[in-house]
């Protein structure tokens, strides 16, 4: 047993070996980037790969090499039981590990704010400068139950499960989810992202290769998530018009009675085309009134700041409010230093609980009982 | 002919339909458990075990049979979870471009719920905290913990939330939204179905078990220990449980009032996690993460004092910086709290709050690598006898490395957008508690099994258990670092590109791998069991230990040890050894020790029938076992009779056994 055990050790590193091979033979969408955004993720997968190897392969080496040395076998190693301090190693020990993360988080942190998916690009690819000029092509992206719904509000027109994007063109999604949170996922394009209910996530991205790649949910959903799949097409300015007028061509328009049906889950949806869209569907999926009738969070968000004891001409929450001595300034006003302030400023605020005397300001508002109910129902009538 | 309002009010919404009689693969396990579970039955019965069962096990606050009986938890839901791993394993290994596999989706979103869910509440807690149970009072020169009768209560609390996920097989459903019941899957408005509340009772009641044995260890270690252990003498096993028990105490909280917070969702229309009415998702994330990270070191820490013990014993060295381990340890427990929003960086917190978080979760491989160089320099210089235990520390040593350098990349944010939530992912987690824990755990049950039972485990079949998890386990999951990269998500109950298929396919063959080596485990304990006598060791020492839980015999006597131990050095059974300290032989005095039980059972009954009613909205069960639950508990406040004392002559006289056993031993 002894004999045998760290040659199975070695056979074990071995193992570890077609793991390399694996990789250089793949062409996996990760490591077959067509977009300048998913190629420098990998690069900084290969880069933080090598700095960690830098001590990962050593530490491999030195755990076979101990193991082999200091076995009980070997009589001519040599024995020391008492070696348990050495302040040197320790220095080692610590100072080697913490020199590769130094490097690793300075890699971290720049990468991470200039791959920020909420960051215009800054470049079309390695070769190729951005016109600063260019406006982005602007795609919102909804996550419905379980299909992709792309709206491409220039162009006025819709898919499902079909997105296409012209090569070399800066494209930003706004992305948002009907129900369930998914992430927004082309491997070969960039990162993913949540798509999440009640919420608007940005991404920027952009496509180099025109080509067929694959885009996914990434994120479970439920029961149809495994087929949420959309084809992610790469073409030319002249492909992506063509396409355009082929979508426009299908006829049907995304009004809110096809997108309320739509919004039903269903799985393994085909590619749909809609010639037509409202101009804010979008922005009432995100605020989350579609249906006719339904209040917008928006709205809803704004009455409730002015009903919490603000002033009904401010949204801002608690405006109108008396503030204490302690309260945050005005909206757009620096906070006044305690230096600057007159003697009956400081100390402490007025009593919040029961006013000293009927002149004292009165510190319950109860106004929100006047602010006009339901917001958003008077936009009913214009659905 | 039954009336339905009579039929709800009795049953609450359990009907014929909920049980699942129309999926073969239920009605054949249900069969089997049935057979089996007679079986047992009847061999309990015939043997008249019963009494025996209930007097020296069940009601039992030994801590050292409650170690035992988390582990006979732990490995019983091992099988149980590893079957849903064969399951989904098989089922992506078929389930390629246009095919179905066998399992529909809503059948196999229960299946890899229920895997992540047993493995780490079922399977890993109650096995790191049977060790801690059962190793912990014996390093530190205790009697028992610092509370006997909540550490029985702990244990059944636990096992009433596994008895609610197994009966979740066969009555009705179990959650479809994943391991952390994420919303918006388990809405109520998205899982009206009682999956998403089998898995909220379960593990309410389960993780109060575990709350309330993290206090106790807590309390244990800081009051409890031998007189001169001062606590840079502490073992540095009794090190990591106390710093993982601390991490319990601080994140189980979270937990809890996150799962209460969801419950108030799907039972009272709150709305914390709702899409609408200014519910917010997002925030269950958060909070469930918040637990979760700390959560992986709450499992993690234990099994590097377990290595670090073993490192130790068999390179018969003392432990290379000791003290550098112990602050490792404590720097890797504070820092799991700052860390727990990369599990979503990619839900656009922006550029500054993903880079803190990424630069801290790189800072925790500061430290976790130091006590890998501290194993390394434990060795060097060392004399290393290879046996079982020694093995499984290199198997993870090689195998962790490999994890932690898959998890610094996955902190890296711009890196983290392309792998998250791909199986390169899931290929890490894997790797770390696999390598990381399970191989910790293997290796403690080799080292401490004799302790446990005086005899050791048979090595062949041990052998068998350590090459199949190895070997199985690279097998297994290396394909699926290859299939992240590759762009393959994880939770897919099929995959449309069939040119990775031979990826899975290997992925089965390795889960094969590891079924081997699990049945070799089983087969080992057999084995081991029916040659005892040729196994048998009486010195109550055979690795040549240095901690004193081999000071005592093995097995332990009720009272641990006889004398209360001094402690003058760290490694204090080597230092006494060195020394030439006699083993004291008369002079004994009564010891004082606490009496057996029942009310943890009863507590923890009644808390599985308040879940079950609430799951099925039988009110009367619900609010019959509620009140009973605060009666039984006011009661046994009244129960004085708590404590007794064993014999000066009875210890005496089992002091004198060991004496005779010790001298026929040399």
């Amino acid at each position: 047993m002894r004999e045998d055990t760290p040659m199975s050790i070695a056979r074990r590193l071995l193992l570890l070996l077609p793991l390399a091979g694996l990789l250089a033979g793949c062409h996996g969408a990760v490591l077959d980037p067509a977009g300048d955004i998913a190629l420098q993720q990998r690069d900084i997968i290969y880069i933080s790969t090598a700095l960690m190897l830098l001590i990962i392969v050593p530490v491999l080496a030195l755990i076979v090499v101990f193991a082999w040395r200091y076995r009980q076998g070997n009589k001519d190693a040599t024995y020391d039981p008492h070696f348990d301090h050495s302040t040197a190693l320790e220095l080692v020990i610590w100072s080697a590990p913490l020199l590769i993360i130094i490097c690793l988080g300075a890699l971290t942190w720049w990468s991470t704010h200039l791959l920020d998916p909420f960051r215009p690009l800054n470049r079309i690819s390695a070769e190729k400068a951005i016109d600063p000029k260019a406006k982005p092509l602007v795609i919102q992206v909804v996550s419905l139950d379980w299909k992709w719904l792309f709206i491409y509000p220039e162009q006025g027109i819709a898919t499902v499960n079909e997105l296409a994007l012209p090569v070399d063109r800066q494209v930003r999604f706004d992305l948002t989810s009907a129900n369930m949170m998914n992430t927004f996922y082309a491997p070969t394009l960039a990162g993913m992202i949540y798509t999440m209910p009640g919420m608007r996530s940005t991404m920027h991205a952009v496509l180099n290769r025109p080509g067929q790649f694959e885009g996914m949910s990434a994120n479970y959903s439920g029961a149809g998530f495994s087929s949420m799949r959309f084809k992610l097409y790469g073409v030319d300015q002249g492909g992506f018009d063509a396409w355009v007028s082929r979508v426009k061509g299908s006829g049907q328009a995304l009004d809110t009675a096809r997108y309320l049906a739509l919004e039903k889950p269903s799985e393994r949806s085909p590619a749909m085309y809609f010639a037509g869209v409202d101009a804010d569907l979008f922005d009432r999926v995100f605020n989350r009134c579609v249906k006719p009738g339904t209040p917008c969070m928006k709205d809803v968000m704004q009455h409730d700041m002015r009903a919490g004891g603000g002033h009904p001409n401010d949204p801002h929450a608690g405006a109108g409010m008396p503030p204490g001595h302690a309260a945050p300034p005005p909206p757009g006003e620096k906070p006044k230093g305690a230096i600057f302030k007159h003697g009956e400023e400081k100390g402490d605020g007025p009593n919040r609980t029961s006013p000293e005397s009927k002149d004292a300001p009165a510190n319950r508002n109860t106004s929100h009982n006047l602010v006009p109910a339901a917001p958003g129902l008077a936009r009913a009538g214009t659905v | 002919m039954f009336d339905e309002s009579l039929s709800r009010a009795i049953f609450g919404r359990l009907t014929f339909e909920s049980f699942p009689i129309h999926e073969p693969i239920l009605l054949v396990t249900f069969a089997g458990v049935v057979l089996g579970g007679i079986g047992v039955l009847a061999a309990i019965t015939k043997y008249r075990l019963w009494g025996w069962l209930w007097r020296e096990w069940f009601t039992s606050i030994d801590h050292k049979k409650i170690g035992i009986m988390y582990m006979i938890l732990g490995v019983i839901m091992l099988l149980r979870g590893f079957s849903d791993a064969i399951m989904m394993r098989l089922q992506q290994a078929i389930a390629f471009g246009g095919s179905e596999g066998y399992l529909p989706p809503h059948h196999y979103d229960q299946v890899f719920t229920a895997h992540g869910t047993i493995m780490i509440f079922f399977v890993a807690i109650p096995l790191v905290v049977g060790i801690v149970n059962f190793v912990m009072p014996l390093q530190i020169g205790a009697r028992d913990v610092a509370f006997p009768y909540l550490n029985n209560l702990s244990f059944w609390l636990t096992a009433a939330g596994a008895g609610l996920v197994m009966i979740s097989l066969f009555v009705g459903e179990f959650s479809t939204a994943g391991w952390l019941n994420y919303v918006p899957v388990s809405n109520l408005q998205n899982s009206p179905g009682t999956g998403p509340d089998y898995y909220l009772w379960a593990l309410q009641i389960a993780g109060i078990g575990t709350t309330l044995s993290g206090i106790n260890m807590v309390a244990t270690v800081i009051k409890m220990r031998a007189p001169g252990m001062t606590m840079m003498k502490m073992p540095i096993f009794v090190w990591t449980a106390f710093c993982s028990n601390i991490l319990v105490v601080a994140i189980f909280p979270v937990l809890t009032a996150a799962f209460a917070m969801l419950m108030l969702d799907r039972y009272l229309g709150f709305n914390f996690f709702t899409n609408d009415l200014g519910g917010n998702p997002m925030m269950y994330w958060n909070l469930v993460w918040i637990w979760g990270h700390p959560e992986v070191y709450v499992l993690v820490l234990p099994a590097f004092g377990i290595y670090s013990e073993i490192t130790s014993t068999f390179t018969g060295k003392r432990l290379f910086g000791y003290s550098s381990m112990v602050y490792a340890t404590v720097v890797i427990t504070i820092l799991s709290w700052l860390v727990w929003l990369h599990h979503f960086f990619t839900m656009g917190s922006g550029a500054s709050v993903n880079s803190f978080f990424g630069i801290a979760t790189m800072i925790i491989s500061i430290p976790t690598g130091a006590k890998i160089f501290n194993w390394l320099f434990t060795m060097y210089r060392g004399r290393i006898r290879f046996e079982l235990p020694m093995q499984w520390v290199l198997a993870f040593m090689i195998t962790f490395v490999v994890g932690g350098m898959t998890g610094v990349l996955l902190a890296v944010p711009p890196a983290d957008f392309v792998l998250h939530n791909s199986l390169f992912l899931v290929a890490h987690f894997h790797n770390v508690i696999i390598g990381g824990v399970v191989f910790g755990l293997f290796a403690a049950i080799e080292y401490w099994w004799p302790k446990a039972f005086g005899f050791r485990l048979d090595p062949f079949w041990g052998k068998v258990n350590f090459w199949g998890w190895v070997i199985g386990y690279w097998v297994a999951w290396t394909p699926m670092y290859v299939a992240g990269l590759m762009g393959v998500t994880r939770r897919l109950q099929h995959i449309e590109d069939p040119s990775t298929q031979w990826l899975f396919v290997i992925a089965a063959i390795g889960v094969a791998i590891i079924a081997v080596g699990i049945l070799g485990f089983l087969i080992q304990i057999g084995v081991s069991i029916k040659n005892r006598d040729k196994l048998r060791d009486t010195t109550g020492d055979p690795w040549g230990g240095r901690t004193l839980e081999w000071s005592t015999s093995s097995p332990p006597p009720a009272y641990n040890f006889a004398v209360t131990p001094v402690i003058h050095d760290l490694d204090a059974w080597y230092d006494m050894k060195e020394r030439g300290a006699q083993r004291p032989t008369t002079g004994f005095k009564p010891i004082h020790m606490p009496r057996n039980t029942g009310t943890g059972v009863i507590l923890s009954g009644l808390a599985l029938a308040l879940g079950f009613g609430m799951i099925w909205y039988m009110w009367w069960l619900a609010a019959l076992s509620a009140v009973g639950l605060l009666v039984v508990a006011i009661v046994h406040t009244f129960n004085y009779n708590r404590d007794y004392f064993i014999p000066a002559d009875e210890v005496t006289q089992n002091e004198d056994a060991r004496t005779q056993l010790l001298a026929a031993g040399a």
